[in-house]
């Protein structure tokens, strides 16, 4: 066995054995009865998507854009459910405008967005739409909070929704790219 | 000078889908569909949008997700329709069979000086519709189409479903509903039996 293959061997084990965050997030979300999850996918929040779509009490809505989920939400809340959405840092931008539906209405939003653009990024596009992601959410009122380690994921999304469903607060939970990890280019060849 | 379209009275178009409504939940559309609505008698269990342009059929969506024992109506226009285009896929891929979309199509941007729209400019919004999946589309010329696609309204096992409703491009007298977002909203959560905390 060669360094390089120990390394990868390591890692493996470090995923496996390390902390089920999309899990966690998940149970968190039915904990607060979340029954709506929309989405534009991201690996990132692959597994996410798939517990949804597995779980026949969480109505699963798959987007075009990321505005229609924000649109989406606030249609869940007025007729009596609790809606997440899943999307990348680089759709947070398409949201701009349709947010002023929540916060002239004083509607919740729980969005849960994977980062690109701020750690290891290997496609330089990712990188503007990743630096203005926090921005972008508070110049329309959004609270941004971080999720930074997996241990923490329960956690942070707990009180992401507390604020959110009972406060009535647009939150968005920034899971960032370090934690999320290299994306690896050749695992689908 | 905006061309003529179609024919029908947008007011009294509405007036008729929404007569007898029972236990029909409304989301309109911003502009002139939100002073439609309005006009054919307010209610709690209408939406009116006052922004959010290309989001009320979403909105529909969600609302007719979380209710999916009532009908849900959708009232917009092709404008405010035609930014949400994509929207017509996601609500195609949900298979929502009580959700209806209304557009009251003029072919024009009525609301912000009558440019013609892309539906003016020959784009055919029920194409679009039934291109992206949507189970029913219906195009309706006259009120005894809208009279009949009324009853359709009601029907929550067949959607989610689609009418183009040809109105006349002339101007109609602004009337406007509230704009108070969270009164709107906890009015129609109110009536939904939901608690306003």
């Amino acid at each position: 066995m060669d360094d390089s293959a120990t390394t990868e061997s390591a890692t493996k084990e470090a995923a496996t054995t390390g902390p089920d965050w999309p899990l966690d997030i998940y149970r968190t979300l039915k904990a607060f009865g979340v029954s709506q999850i929309s989405y534009v996918p991201d690996a990132g929040h692959s597994r996410l998507i798939e517990l949804s779509h597995g779980d026949g009490a969480i109505k699963t809505t798959v987007l075009t854009t990321e505005e229609e989920g924000v649109a989406l939400s606030a249609g869940a809340w007025l007729g009596g459910d609790r809606a997440a959405l899943l999307m990348q840092s680089s759709g947070v931008g398409n949201c701009v405008n349709m947010l002023s539906l929540l916060a002239s209405c004083r509607i919740p939003l729980l969005t849960l967005v994977t980062m690109r653009g701020e750690w290891a990024e290997f496609n330089p596009w990712q990188i503007p739409m990743g630096k203005a992601t926090p921005q972008a959410f508070e110049i329309m009122g959004v609270t941004v909070l971080r999720l930074e380690r997996p241990e923490d994921a329960a956690e942070v999304v707990s009180a992401a929704a507390s604020l959110a469903y009972e406060s009535d607060q647009q939150v968005a939970v920034l899971i960032s790219q370090r934690m999320l990890g290299r994306k690896k280019w050749t695992e689908t060849r | 000078m905006a061309r003529n379209f179609g024919s029908l009275d947008r007011r009294q178009a509405v007036q008729t889908l929404l007569a007898d409504r029972g236990d029909l939940l409304v989301v309109s559309g911003l502009g002139s569909s939100s002073y439609d609505v309005f006009d054919a008698g307010d209610h709690p269990a209408n939406f009116y949008l006052w922004g959010a342009m290309g989001g009320a059929a979403m909105v529909g969506l969600g609302i007719a997700l979380a209710r999916p024992q009532r009908p849900v109506a959708v009232i917009t226009g092709d404008g405010e329709q035609l930014m949400g285009i994509g929207s017509l896929l996601t609500i195609a891929a949900h298979k929502c069979t009580n959700l209806s979309i209304v557009v009251l199509d003029n072919g024009h941007f009525g609301e912000t000086g009558m440019q013609i729209s892309h539906s003016g400019l020959g784009a055919r919004l029920d194409l679009i519709a039934s291109g992206a999946g949507i189970r029913e589309v219906t195009e309706i010329t006259d009120l005894k189409g809208v009279a009949e696609f009324r009853g359709e309204l009601h029907n929550i096992k067949d959607g989610p479903r689609l009418a183009i409703v040809r109105i006349a491009s002339g101007h109609v007298e602004r009337v406007l509903p509230p704009r108070d977002g969270v009164y709107l909203k906890n009015r129609f959560r109110e009536n939904l039996g939901l608690a306003v905390t």
